[in-house]
């Protein structure tokens, strides 16, 4: 099957704009500019394009949380990308820019906004040229700025840079480094299609996302809605990591292929590296719990691992095999969250320091059984209690490791209290 | 209070304002929901996460809107997917909230415990001991137990300065950020700020100088840990020891509340000294905030060099006496002197002191030869008619409102008011500002009017007459905001004396009146005039009748006296000074014409050094009495620390003077002199007496005291709120004041007026070493197109009114073009023409 | 000076922010001075205040919660190696102390000519060319011990010849306006 999002992979130089005008390139902007913005969001709806970040959320719903009538209000696509695995969106953005150019004026279009601002993690600046030269080349073609393709509809776009930080990626972090503020969210009311960006109502998507929202206005919602299964619509591009033969970026239809045909598929990874056994894998870097080889039968889909105890996510896949060590696993993920943490909130701020503390302490050998136990509680104690999903995600290395492979920690600690501390 | 929801609070039943958060309307029924980084002065941030609660709302059916029932016939609460922060959650119809649940209780046991891994266990050193929120919370939550191993905390430094006033301890501090966003969301001075991020997050200021705000103190207030404390008070004492006295500031007209925090000590000589200034809450003045000048400028009470006994000059010398003495020799020139006496006060004394003073003078010495030594700004008589109606508070302005600030720089004058009028601007209200030069209010104004200097008065009567068309809808110029002003459903007008002389601001207080009489803005609440006093009781003064032209109360005399420029100019037999210094301001040129003086203070001023008696009063912290605001509230303060020396209370002194002339006994206390003589003698303070001061209500937020989670924020006000004396618009009908026609002090050269700065030297601040580094330092400052090769950094020769003033020049953009700024010098009236030269 | 020496390209960049909102350039501005200046100094701290006309505790507040800004003084090439999980299954650990030894540093540390400092960082987005690194925000991936070689050779080399190129920084926040 043809590539819907990864579309450079079929036809070459596709970040062009003649290139991508040839082949269908902002036809779906046409189509959308011949509707109501109304009937724009109903098409998305019905289609049922959920959002690719990670959280699922369907994305014609978010459209319509958008007051209607005229003011500012903005789009901003996030593709902060900075979860550990996770290297879809600048693919997206590389080799397929204008595909998102074009999702994210459709929305524009769709919710009444004339600007849109996509925030790149700093460290994809190099990554940049192909998209910076697509909006230059959009600018000068019509497709962006004042009335566009004759339609009477503005819309300008920037790209916006952050600077390394992994919390950028919460939407309301991300608005907050926007608007030159520390990259730290806020709490929830209010909501950014409420008081967004510079508290005009403003709606946030994922750059996968919006690289749906073409092809499904050119198709039709129908079209769309068939692909995948009934809770998840469409194709997911899968970041494939770690311990296997060929990682890298797959793009799937949603339900219809499970994580062991990804691992050993041969148009997929083609299996573990050197051979080795498969051991547990991270379906979403790290805020997904881990899994063990028997979720590999379920399927890539947002409902795929619910038997497991697991989740999507943003499709991350980390891969782990045999000789790898639970405990160090677990602690490279609390690192990331310590490191990452932005300290707005206590049970984040302290309780990831305390994570990897006690992890550490684990791992270099001085590890006590009472250690497990402050894993445990710790993990507790910020279960449900932080501010943003990083706080709550934070645990899930921990916690994960700690159902399947409690006997790892333990080997661990009995071991080091078997050699008497020096 | 507006509109109200119904909301169940543990099974309480409670009816609370609409828009308040859940925390807040909790403590409305006595529910304490525990915070740290919410407070209700600042916009919730839900960080600290100590408040999480089960907060749900009834259930009904999606379709049909119909309730959804329960087994037992009530309605179904959705408890939603988990605990919410009730500090970020408005309360809503209907809203239950659970706040005893084992997962809330547990909440709270984690976040208390996850702060305490970060927190050092020195409460024993800790300045905010005894006040602390994280130690009242953790004895009223906390597991009393750790799960973390103490030596793998976070150690960190424990003496930051942020600047020279304030002290950071880097391991108390628990993010909570209410340091930030004060200095962000209320004050607007945005100098302090995180750095860092996670466990690292740590509170940097990197202002120059350090935590550059006029306003740094009140973080220390609202620190719910130890982590900020002033240096002035750092490890002085601990908060079990101290005594608090009720206070009013003794600088600016704003009449700031506060507590000041004393206590007996050895290392003092077994003395009982002031040891902090702290707010105490009072919503309708300053809330709880006060400015750092009021803060840390209290050292002047007890300082070095204070009067400690009588003095009288023998052969050439001042020497000390007994007060009998002392005062005998008064008593015997001034009964001799008669109506060629005359007295001369200052404006920071009490209303008790300045009564006295002028019954003494007027009927007992027998001379209405009384006026206020340094009287900058007039109006007192015309703020008596159309000021600020009783009940103003500007908390309550905002949109659709308006107010006038002109020809003053409130943030370096009045900074409570400037905050205030920021805030109802920020709420809405339309500013309008009008001044020769921009001034910090301008960042909020609606519009600011900037006019040549001396054309104030011609720019004020440009605004009534177009007030005074008929077809306000003029859209520019004063057109506008005449027109804006007319729409407005509550005006304030507030006026200063920045450029202006003492006739000006005559003309210009009567202009500003009739302009709040076009559309009855006056004689009610959050409408009528402000006069941006110089000092805490000139509106005090000007009611107890320190002029030579009305009595007390502003009842007109059949025969004036003389006023201070006069008996500068011809002298007097006797001339009293109580509590000024005309000689050091620079009005009366040595003792000229004077026959005796007497000079009542509390240092050896230069007036004093010329005089033949010399007598010590008290400063306000040793005795009680009343101060009169800007808004015309009488307020009450009480007798902190005891005299120094000898020294007496002002009143008391008058009242033993009084005495030695024939006049009546003296009053036993300060408060037979309001009782007796001020609230018989003052039609406006009639049937108050420091009773009614006295009383107190109940203050919303409840901040103060010691509660469990805002405590150590402020001081509860126990001890009064003061009483608003009624303009006359407010009993009957004011008409359109005369506008007598000042001359404008304008000049052909480059127009050189003074600004006023917080900090400047003066006879009160100068005992304040804290503040040293931050006092204004005597400079010039000059447009780039006048600046004739003068640069920045440039010393120059600065004549004014006959004298040479060495300044620093800079040229900085501040200064307009034509005109010349004084910063840190002493009062200079109106325009003047300065010579300006280099070197 | 970047207020002058990059004027227009600045003023550019306002230009896509609300006229309200100057803050909004603070990221980009502290890339351009961070560049200028060699690191985040207080210098270039101090001038992108200026610019933004806010205070510069806000600005060094940003610089110090960005991992992309260097509070400290760095070598000309700043070598990121990312040694997350994904990083690190695929030898990102021993990898970097390869570099270590090859530049004979430590991680943060910088080489005595001041030409290489060596930092690990969290996820680059690149997990699946593994071991890589980002140099001055350009990316290097699928790494082993003889492309470190080449590319620390062809780095001096290009620093001996002056370097002249355009930089990340100067392409995509310099060069761009549209």
């Amino acid at each position: 099957m043809a590539h819907v999002i990864l579309r450079h992979r079929d036809v070459e130089n596709i970040k062009e704009l003649d290139v991508y005008v040839k082949n269908g390139g902002y036809e779906g902007l046409k189509k959308a500019l011949s509707m109501t913005p109304e009937e724009v969001v109903n098409e998305i709806k019905a289609a049922g394009i959920r959002g690719r970040g990670g959280a699922g959320f369907p994305a014609g719903i978010k459209w319509s949380f958008m007051p209607k009538g005229d003011g500012q209000k903005y789009i901003v696509i996030n593709n902060d990308e900075s979860e550990t695995g996770t290297f879809k969106d600048r693919e997206i953005l590389e080799g397929n820019p204008h595909q998102v150019i074009e999702g994210a004026l459709i929305a524009a279009y769709a919710v009444g906004a004339d600007m849109v601002y996509c925030y790149w993690r700093g460290e994809y600046m190099d990554a940049a040229y192909p998209a910076e030269k697509a909006i230059k080349d959009a600018y000068k073609a019509g497709y962006l700025g004042k009335n566009i393709l004759g339609s009477g509809f503005d819309c300008d776009y920037h790209n916006h840079f952050g600077a390394g930080a992994y919390i950028c990626g919460e939407e309301t972090a991300l608005l907050n480094s926007l608007m030159g503020n520390l990259g730290q969210p806020w709490s929830k009311p209010p909501f950014p299609a409420q008081a967004g960006a510079y508290d005009k109502p403003t709606v946030v998507n994922n750059v996968e996302t919006l690289a749906n929202v073409p092809p499904t206005m050119v198709n039709g919602a129908d079209w769309y809605a068939n692909l995948g299964t009934d809770q998840s619509n469409g194709v997911k591009i899968v970041c494939m990591s770690g311990h296997v033969a060929r990682p890298g970026n797959y793009e799937v239809e949603m339900g219809k292929v499970t994580y062991r045909e990804l691992i050993y598929g041969d148009e997929y990874c083609q299996g573990m590296r050197d051979g080795k056994e498969f051991k547990a894998l991270l379906p979403s870097g790290g805020s997904g719990p881990v899994v063990l080889p028997d979720a590999l039968d379920g399927n890539v889909s947002f409902e795929g691992l619910n038997d497991y105890g697991s989740m999507m996510g943003s499709a991350s896949v980390i891969v782990m095999d045999e000789d790898t060590d639970m405990v160090w696993a677990a602690l490279k993920m609390t690192h990331f969250f310590k490191h990452e943490s932005c300290g707005k909130c206590t049970p984040c701020r302290e309780g990831t320091f305390w994570l990897e503390k006690t992890l550490h302490r684990i791992m270099e050998g001085h590890g006590t059984e009472e250690d497990i136990k402050t894993l445990d509680r710790v993990a507790h104690s910020m279960q449900g209690k932080c501010l943003c999903a990083l706080g709550e995600f934070a645990v899930s290395p921990v916690i994960g490791t700690l159902k399947h492979f409690r006997s790892e920690y333990v080997a661990k600690v009995r071991q080091a209290e078997a050699v008497p501390a020096d | 209070m507006s509109e109200t929801v119904n909301i169940i609070v543990d099974g309480i039943e409670a009816e609370v304002p609409k828009g308040l958060t859940v925390v807040d309307a909790a403590k409305m029924v006595d529910v304490d929901i525990p915070v740290f980084c919410h407070h209700p002065k600042l916009e919730p941030v839900g960080m600290c996460r100590m408040c999480l609660v089960d907060i749900g709302m009834p259930m009904f059916d999606r379709e049909t809107r119909e309730p959804v029932m329960d087994d037992d016939g009530t309605q179904k609460i959705n408890w939603g997917r988990g605990m919410q922060t009730g500090c970020t959650v408005r309360v809503a119809d209907g809203m239950n909230v659970r706040t005893n649940t084992e997962g809330v209780l547990d909440a709270r046991n984690t976040v208390i415990e996850f702060l305490l891994t970060s927190h050092p266990l020195d409460c024993p050193i800790c300045d905010k001991g005894g006040e602390c929120p994280l130690q009242n919370l953790t004895m009223a939550h906390g597991l009393g137990d750790s799960h973390f191993p103490f030596d793998q905390k976070m150690k960190n430094d424990k003496h930051v300065p942020l600047g020279d006033l304030i002290a950071l301890d880097r391991e108390r501090c628990i993010q909570c950020a209410r340091c930030v966003r004060f200095q962000d969301e209320v004050v607007d001075d945005p100098v302090l700020g995180f750095h860092n991020r996670g466990r690292k997050l740590e509170i940097i200021t990197y202002s120059d100088p350090g935590f550059d705000s006029y306003w740094s103190g009140n973080t220390t207030d609202i620190c719910p840990v130890g982590a900020l404390t002033t240096n002035d008070f750092r490890f002085g004492a601990r908060p079990w020891e101290l005594r608090p006295v009720a206070s009013i500031s003794p600088h600016g007209p704003e009449g700031e509340n506060i507590t000041m925090s004393t206590r007996q000590e050895a290392k003092s000589g077994g003395r009982v000294v002031i040891k902090r200034i702290m707010p105490r809450q009072n919503e309708q003045v300053n809330e709880i905030w006060i400015s750092d000048r009021t803060r840390f400028g209290h050292h002047f009470a007890d300082a070095d060099g204070r009067l400690m006994t009588p003095m009288v000059r023998k052969n050439g010398e001042l020497q000390a006496a007994s007060w009998d003495e002392a005062l005998s020799l008064v008593a015997d020139k001034f009964k001799a002197a008669g109506s060629n006496a005359a007295g001369l006060s200052g404006d920071r004394m009490s209303n008790e002191d300045l009564f006295a003073f002028q019954d003494m003078m007027r009927n007992t010495v027998g001379t209405n030869n009384i006026d206020l030594a340094n009287g900058r700004i007039a109006g007192g008589d015309v703020t008596a008619q159309v000021g600020v109606g009783t009940g103003t508070n500007l908390a309550d302005m905002g949109a659709g409102d308006a107010v006038i600030v002109f020809a003053s720089d409130l943030h370096e004058e009045a900074p409570i008011w400037w905050l205030r009028v920021k805030q109802a601007a920020q709420r809405g209200a339309k500013v309008f500002t009008f001044n020769v030069r921009e001034t910090r209010l301008d960042a909020v104004a609606a519009e600011t009017t900037l006019y040549k200097p001396g054309d104030a008065i011609d720019t004020a009567r440009a605004l009534l007459n177009a007030l005074n068309v008929s077809d306000q809808k003029a859209k520019d110029g004063v057109g506008a905001i005449a027109s804006a002003i007319a729409d407005a459903e509550n005006v304030v007008a507030f006026y200063g004396f920045e450029g202006l002389t003492y006739e000006e601001t005559d003309s210009l207080s009567r202009i500003l009146a009739n302009v709040l009489l076009v559309n009855g803005n006056v004689g009610k609440a959050n409408n009528g005039l402000i006069a941006v006093w110089p000092h805490n009781n000139t509106q005090g003064a000007w009611d107890m009748g320190i002029h030579p032209a009305f009595g007390p109360g502003y009842k007109a005399l059949d025969k004036a006296g003389k006023s201070a420029a006069d008996i500068y100019e011809s002298g007097a037999d006797a001339l009293y000074v109580m509590g000024a210094d005309p000689v050091g301001d620079g009005l009366m040129n040595g003792r000229k014409n004077v026959g005796f003086m007497v000079v009542q203070e509390l240092f050896m001023n230069a007036t004093a050094e010329l005089a033949d008696v010399v007598l010590p009063a008290q400063s306000w912290a040793e005795r009680d009495g009343t101060f009169t605001n800007g808004e015309r509230r009488i307020q009450l303060y009480y007798p902190a620390i005891a005299p120094m020396g000898k020294s007496k209370a002002d009143w008391q002194i008058i009242g033993m003077l009084n005495e030695k002339m024939g006049g009546d006994k003296p009053k036993m206390a300060a408060s037979l002199v309001f009782k007796k003589a001020i609230a018989a003698g003052v039609a406006q303070y009639k049937g108050m007496d420091y009773r009614s001061l006295a009383q107190v209500e109940k203050q919303f937020p409840d901040v103060g005291g010691a509660d469990l989670y805002y405590g150590g924020n402020s001081y509860e006000n126990k001890h009064g709120m003061g009483q608003q004396w009624a303009s006359a618009a407010e009993s009957g009908e004011v008409t359109s004041l005369d506008i007598p026609d000042a001359k404008s002090s304008k000049v052909s050269g480059i127009a050189t007026i003074r600004t006023a700065a917080l900090y400047t030297n003066g006879s009160l601040l100068q005992h304040s070493e804290l503040l040293e580094p931050r006092m204004a330092t005597p400079r010039i400052m000059i447009n780039e197109a006048d600046a004739n090769g003068i640069a920045t950094g440039d010393e120059v020769q600065v004549r004014v009114n006959g004298e040479t003033m060495t300044l620093q020049a800079y040229v900085n953009g501040v200064a307009p073009q034509g005109v010349a700024l004084l910063n840190g010098v002493p009062h200079v009236a109106g325009v003047i023409d300065a010579e300006i030269t280099k070197g | 000076m970047i207020a002058e020496k990059y004027a227009k390209e600045i003023e550019s960049l306002f230009e896509r922010y609300p006229a309200d909102q100057r803050k909004s350039a603070v990221l980009p501005l502290l890339h351009i001075a961070q560049q200028e200046y060699g690191y985040s100094s207080e210098e270039a701290m101090k001038e992108v205040a200026e610019i933004i006309g806010c205070d510069p505790t806000h600005v060094r507040g940003i610089a110090g919660f960005y991992s992309l800004y260097y509070e400290e003084e760095v070598g000309k090439y700043v070598l990121e190696v990312c040694n997350d999980l994904a990083c690190a299954l695929r030898g990102a650990d021993e990898f970097i102390k390869m570099a270590e030894g090859k530049l004979g540093i430590d991680l943060e540390g910088t080489t005595e000519d001041g030409m290489f400092t060596l930092k690990n960082v969290m996820c680059l987005g690149a997990c699946d060319r593994a071991p890589m690194l980002q140099c001055n925000l350009k990316f290097h991936e699928n790494l082993d011990e003889a492309k470190f070689d080449q590319l620390i050779a062809d780095y001096r080399a290009k620093a001996a010849a002056g370097d002249s190129e355009p930089t990340v920084v100067d392409k995509i926040l310099i060069q761009t306006h549209h």
